[in-house]
């Protein structure tokens, strides 16, 4: 049985802390943009963005960005992996940047993720927020400065988020071995 | 589907139409991609293509390599004018000398119909058809009908005309075999000394009156009179030729209808096609096909790249 990690009211609570601790660093925003993370991290940056805005009550500057040609792996998985949108309308330069993802994990991601945000101009600091960290699974020296929650897994276990907007229900799952088996199955199929 | 069935582009003829769908939506996110201040992304910098040359090109050749760099790949480039083919090297002792350099990726254009086919056979590296002989120029088309697609939405029905030397084009046989396989419905007109014997089979309608299939069509496709084989009396005169098949301004304004206006270049400005036509701002989409060209190239070299083997 996967076991819940975040779900309800808690899974609110967690994005109302982030939201605050956000604007507890970068005041009304003037000069901070939020950038998700394709495909999954995009759903938590909207998700923020929306309370951002209604607390603040002014637009907040939101792009999603694909990191598919910046991945260190090509070549070298069994399957290619396809592009998603790309949509940042504006410039990163001399902005203050936070990568949004949902699981963090080796650190793979946003370490693309970083090398890609370079293309939009030079940002004059770049953050990380994730709504998961799995601990001590990192491969590369990348650490959040916002998180949701922090858990412990097995390499061989998976973290699922689910978002309204895309599995019509929204919490975080630990799978078990044999789950993570299956959906890693049907990822490659 | 996120892989190509085919590991080389050798032609249209060998893709599925998913094959083709997924070079046009790769190449939307290569689109995006050149539309930005920095244009580079860093897939390919582990991969080295060499792009072999043995006929002249100047702007495939062009947009190939600066695909290539866009996705930071190693290019080495050969011309078959400056190289050891004219002391008497065989295509293939040619191609596995440059490959014993380590090179990942052949881009070629031959003269000859299925110097590529030939190539693939007997190499282990990715080979791209860059045109070969009177065969197929697979790029081109590809690169031709996602510049339609953003034109127009749907390709089901779609009438597209190609019009002119169709005998001698590589360009009008890989666009039939790719069209038809989006659905659209092709014709080709031009004199009756240009058009192929037999070319209907293909699944296509074949005219000589250019005003009858310009009511017919919603895009037309111009093809380059290739000045060189003049010499060989296809038609009396140039200026004949521009009289009867030249796409013109006046022609285009008795239809009662828009179509979009292309023309894979280089341009024979007053054959052809009339610098009214061709310049026209709403209709004509020559430079966009250009612009295409290159996220079109950077499509089939990732999927190409990234096909495990």
């Amino acid at each position: 049985m996967s076991k819940v990690l975040l779900a309800g009211e808690q899974f609110e609570i967690t994005l109302k802390r982030l939201s605050a601790q956000l604007i507890e660093n970068h005041g009304d925003f003037t000069n901070t943009a939020l950038i998700g993370l394709q495909p999954r991290g995009i759903y938590l940056a909207l998700a923020l963005q929306r309370r951002l805005e209604t607390f603040l009550k002014k637009p907040i500057q939101t792009g999603r960005l694909d990191i598919t040609f910046y991945r260190d792996d090509f070549r070298r998985r069994s399957e290619p992996i396809l592009p998603s949108a790309l949509d940042i309308k504006f410039s990163v330069e001399d902005k203050k940047v936070v990568l949004i993802d949902d699981v963090f994990y080796t650190g793979r991601t946003v370490r693309s993720g970083l090398e890609a945000i370079q293309a939009f101009g030079r940002p004059s600091i770049i953050e990380l927020l994730v709504l998961v960290d799995r601990k001590y699974s990192r491969h590369l020296p990348i650490q959040a400065d916002y998180s949701g929650i922090r858990v412990d897994t097995r390499s061989n276990e998976r973290v699922k988020v689910k978002w309204p907007e895309t599995d019509n229900e929204r919490g975080v799952w630990l799978l078990t071995e044999e789950e993570s088996k299956t959906v890693k199955e049907q990822e490659n199929k | 589907m996120s892989v190509l069935s085919v590991p080389n582009l050798l032609g249209i003829k060998h893709l599925s139409k998913e094959d083709i769908e997924l070079l046009f939506s790769t190449a939307e996110n290569f689109s995006t991609i050149l539309n930005r201040r920095i244009k580079k992304v860093p897939s390919l910098r582990d991969i080295t293509i060499a792009n072999v040359f043995f006929e002249n090109s100047t702007r495939t050749r062009l947009s190939f390599e600066l695909a290539e760099k866009r996705l930071s790949a190693d290019v080495v480039n050969f011309s078959a004018a400056s190289s050891s083919v004219k002391k008497g090297e065989t295509l293939l002792d040619t191609v596995n000398n440059i490959l014993a350099m380590k090179v990942d990726m052949v881009v070629m254009r031959h003269p000859h119909v299925g110097a590529c086919d030939f190539l693939a056979q007997h190499i282990d590296a990715n080979v791209v058809n860059a045109g070969d002989g009177t065969h197929e120029h697979p790029t081109q088309a590809l690169l031709d009908a996602f510049s339609i697609r953003q034109k127009h939405e749907n390709f089901e029905g779609l009438k597209v005309l190609i019009l002119g030397d169709i005998l001698h084009s590589r360009v009008a046989l890989s666009n039939i075999f790719c069209l038809l396989k989006l659905g659209a419905k092709v014709r080709v007109c031009g004199p009756p000394t240009l058009i192929p014997k037999g070319i209907e089979t293909l699944g296509i309608e074949v005219s000589h009156n250019i005003d009858d299939s310009l009511a017919w069509c919603d895009v037309v496709n111009v093809l380059r009179i290739q000045l060189e084989r003049q010499k060989d009396s296809y038609f009396p005169s140039l200026r004949e030729y521009a009289r009867y098949y030249g796409l013109t301004y006046e022609r285009l304004s008795k239809l009662d209808k828009e179509i979009t206006i292309m023309h894979p270049g280089p341009m024979n400005r007053g054959v052809e096609i009339e610098s009214r036509v061709a310049d026209h701002p709403d209709h004509s989409v020559v430079l966009q096909q250009v612009e295409n060209g290159v996220a079109i190239r950077m499509a089939v070299l990732y999927l190409l790249a990234s096909n495990p083997s």
